[in-house]
């Protein structure tokens, strides 16, 4: 499993996730105020500065704004189309330095150290009976899942085009439900065998 | 919770990433709300699942996004994407499961593809839409009419998605119809 994270250390990685995460969403509550261009385009030129003070890692990771752009050039044509082009580039240059904000904060923290900063607000889910190491448990299955289940759809696409020398596409929808079906309840009774999930309230 | 809920909120959380990782169904006709087959994840969770489990799936994905993982279509990921103008559809998955696992259960007396059909266009359409508009046009402060034009595009997908969803229930009530969690005597 990939992850958005950069491995080259930079001067953010050292900050503590926590802080990160209050700093945007600070700034995400000021700058949704505000429709003036030149505030955005300052704000959008800060970020970029922050961008170039993490390294040629980072910036290269701006490209990840690339399918976003027909949308974006749709959105400022209607803002242009119901009365004020002023207004759409506002719009525009706050959701790219958003964006690119909230990249930079997943560029540099672990998903671990993420999971860990958030674990006090996930607290209250325990009244549900859902403890934070039960949840650590499903996100761990869930990236487990995900190759897993590539490798079942690639299983049933091969004897697929091995009998119809086509590709399955969606017929193998069905299949590739019951199967997965069959390896969720293969893996709830091994879960089930080893102890069951875990249900304290502490980490 | 049971770990059988707990391994399937889990399993179908990993079906929705593997549905936006899927080059075949990935059609990005218009960038930034990708045409995927992602929404059809969400449909899939409510209907199969149920409405808690449905939903508590869609929350999974949106932690894991919010950790950082790249699953959504695209190879996107990471806390950017909660301020893209499609942020409105990503909470929006949450609700759609819901709704579609509630209709599943409401009409648990009538047949499976109609009642999967009826649950996923009503929650994977009509209210993840309510939900992707609003989204859209509080981000980019268009009003909601103007939003939901830009919106309009995705619907004959996404009620394609909607009849996929319909019959793979089908066919899983058929074939294992202990797995239609939606629609197990409630315990």
């Amino acid at each position: 499993m990939i992850s958005l994270y950069l491995a080259e250390r930079s001067w953010a990685h050292a900050v503590p996730a926590g802080w990160k995460l209050i700093a945007l969403a600070l700034i995400s509550l000021l700058v949704t105020p505000f429709d003036s261009v030149p505030l955005m385009a300052g704000l959008l030129a800060a970020v970029l500065v922050l961008y170039v003070s993490l390294g040629r890692a980072a910036l290269r990771q701006v490209a990840l704004l690339r399918p976003m752009l027909p949308l974006l050039v749709i959105l400022l044509g209607l803002h242009w189309w119901t009365g004020s082009l002023e207004a759409g580039i506002a719009m525009v240059l706050r959701l790219l330095a958003m964006v690119l904000l909230a990249n930079a904060v997943t560029m540099t923290t672990r998903m671990d150290d993420m999971m860990d900063a958030v674990e006090p607000i996930l607290r209250p889910l325990a009244i549900f009976g859902l403890s934070p190491r039960a949840l650590a448990l499903m996100v761990a299955m869930m990236l487990r899942f995900v190759p897993l289940l590539f490798a079942l759809w690639e299983a049933l696409n091969e004897s697929w085009r091995a009998r119809t020398g086509k590709r399955g596409g969606w017929r193998l929808l069905a299949p590739f439900c019951i199967q997965t079906l069959r390896l969720s309840h293969h893996t709830a009774e091994a879960l089930t065998a080893r102890g069951g999930a875990p249900r304290g309230k502490r980490r | 919770m049971k770990d059988r809920a707990l391994v399937q909120i889990a399993l179908y959380a990993a079906i929705f990433a593997v549905l936006g990782l899927m080059p075949k169904f990935d059609l990005p006709i218009a960038g930034g709300v990708p045409i995927t087959a992602q929404s059809m994840g969400a449909m899939l969770a409510g209907v199969m699942l149920g409405a808690k489990r449905g939903a508590l799936a869609m929350l999974l994905v949106l932690f894991v996004v919010a950790l950082g993982a790249p699953i959504l279509a695209g190879g996107r990921g990471g806390l950017g994407v909660f301020f893209t103008p499609s942020a409105g559809f990503i909470f929006g998955w949450v609700a759609a499961a819901f709704v579609a696992g509630w209709l599943m259960s409401l009409l648990r007396r009538q047949a499976v593809f109609a009642s999967a059909l009826i649950a996923s266009v009503v929650g994977g359409i009509v209210v993840l839409y309510a939900f992707g508009i609003a989204g859209m046009a509080l981000k980019t402060n268009l009003s909601l009419i103007d939003a939901a034009k830009a919106c309009l595009i995705f619907i004959p997908g996404d009620t394609l998605k909607a009849v996929l969803t319909a019959l793979v229930a089908q066919t899983v009530a058929r074939g294992m119809p202990e797995a239609l969690l939606s629609r197990a005597p409630t315990r």
